[in-house]
């Protein structure tokens, strides 16, 4: 009696990338469009970004069934909030959400690897970035996906972080301005894209600032 | 959410005989494109038992309600649950007699819900499914896979249809394509299964769902051409033992 062995596999990465950068007062967050499996395209014109709250939009990559059991969980603890608070949650709340959320799968873990972003309670831009299973930090942007590992490091240099070990605390926010932001998000997303062969076909941007939320398209490379 | 659990590992040798390990009886391909009044989508009537052709007249695509309708390769036995499933669906909604019926982006969504759901048992419908339709003037075609991956698109493909008839897809698909055309571009990633995929029989049916419903075609076949110089003097160039 020989054991069985699985001969499916319960998960499957379906590609992709995701951008976020905070800002003094704004918080552009970014994910290419292409929806893989091994080396197949299934669709070029797949949304990886979600709007939580008014005031946060999630990005996600990882195995699009997970992705999209989370968005839609996440999505009805929000409705749930308003009918309880008669407010929307803020970031730093969805953000504290979303970890419990990621831990409570453990160990059958939600293979979906999450940026979060938007404007907390003051007013100004925050990032969030976790692992699969609910660690989270904020910071002052982040990537996650195929694509992070070309990313992170350009971020790294143009951003010039500092370090979050200095005392006193520094802000990680960036001085750039929206445009700026948005500039360095496209020029990231077309190097990734030369690289990596889950990342490409579309860009989508959005934007969060005081006047509410922008979306913008970008093309890049299909192949 | 409820989780149960684990009393003996997830992949226990005991008679665990309720979890699906592998397929047994197979259909392979559906391919589906949006055309100008709807969508067409095309199967062949083969159901396979491992390498045998064994079943040769097995419809793989059905209308489910009004507006939609299904296309399934993977087991044929999780697709006759599946369809089981939809039929308890389509009664519910029809007993509201509410002059509202599900559309194909809901019985898209609902399949979307039962196949991650058993995934998340490990317990799947071994099926890649294909769902379409149009909704006062709106067309909808989307696809789930068996571990609940799901998107919608104007042209969809299941297993080796995603590797030979996506491309050409890609390459001849546009908005408002005839139903000639249609069915042409449909016939000609057809036939290219037809002489590639080891599975695949030349016994086709090719549905139409528009606003005004379901059609689906008589079986028939594809012309193909084997006549080529060098299948008969095949190892003409280049002799040897294979």
């Amino acid at each position: 009696m020989t054991k069985h062995q699985a001969n499916w596999s319960p998960y499957d990465n379906n590609g992709g990338s995701c951008v976020a950068i905070a800002g003094a007062d704004y918080c552009v967050i970014a994910a290419d469009t292409r929806m893989s499996t091994g080396y197949n395209i299934l669709t070029r014109d797949y949304s990886k970004i979600t709007k939580l709250a008014d005031k946060c939009v999630m990005a996600s990559s990882g195995f699009q069934a997970d992705v999209k059991a989370l968005q839609k969980l996440l999505a009805a603890r929000h409705l749930i909030y308003q009918h309880q608070h008669n407010k929307q949650m803020g970031c730093p709340a969805m953000a504290q959400l979303l970890s419990n959320t990621l831990y409570y799968k453990r160990f059958f873990p939600y293979y979906s690897f999450n940026v979060l972003g938007g404007l907390d309670n003051e007013g100004k831009g925050c990032v969030y970035t976790y692992d699969a299973v609910g660690s989270y930090e904020r910071v002052g942007y982040s990537s996650q996906g195929s694509g992070s590992t070309l990313i992170i490091p350009f971020l790294d240099n143009q951003l010039k972080s500092p370090s979050p070990l200095l005392l006193p605390v520094q802000d990680a926010i960036t001085p750039l301005s929206e445009s700026e932001a948005v500039d360095l998000v496209k020029t990231v997303f077309a190097s990734a894209t030369e690289r990596d062969i889950y990342t490409g076909d579309k860009l989508e941007i959005v934007v969060l600032n005081a006047e509410g939320i922008q979306r913008e398209f970008m093309d890049l490379r299909k192949d | 959410m409820e989780q149960k659990p684990f009393s003996r590992g997830l992949l226990s040798s005991e008679a665990d005989s309720q979890r699906t390990l592998y397929p047994y009886v197979t259909g392979t391909s559906v391919v589906a494109l949006k055309y100008k009044d709807g969508i067409l989508m095309a199967a062949d009537m083969g159901g396979s038992y491992g390498s045998t052709l064994r079943y040769k007249t097995v419809e793989r695509m059905k209308s489910i309600g009004k507006h939609s309708l299904l296309g399934a390769s993977g087991e044929l036995s999780d697709f006759q649950e599946i369809l089981r499933y939809l039929d308890e669906l389509i009664l519910y909604d029809n007993m509201w007699d509410d002059g509202n019926s599900l559309g194909p982006k809901e019985v898209h969504s609902y399949l979307t819900r039962v196949m991650y759901n058993r995934r998340n048992k490990f317990n799947p419908l071994w099926n890649s499914l294909v769902l379409g339709g149009v909704k006062n003037g709106q067309k909808y075609l989307g696809m789930v896979s068996m571990i609940g991956v799901n998107f919608e698109d104007d042209h969809v493909a299941t297993g080796f249809g995603n590797h030979l008839a996506r491309p050409i897809l890609r390459e001849e698909w546009h908005e408002n394509l005839s139903f000639e055309d249609g069915v042409k571009l449909l016939e000609k990633c057809m036939r290219v299964l037809l002489y590639r995929d080891r599975s695949a029989v030349n016994k086709l049916q090719i549905a139409k769902i528009t606003d005004e419903g379901v059609t689906v075609s008589q079986p028939y076949s594809l012309k193909t051409f084997w006549g080529f110089s060098a299948f008969s003097n095949p190892t003409a160039g280049a002799e040897g033992s294979w």
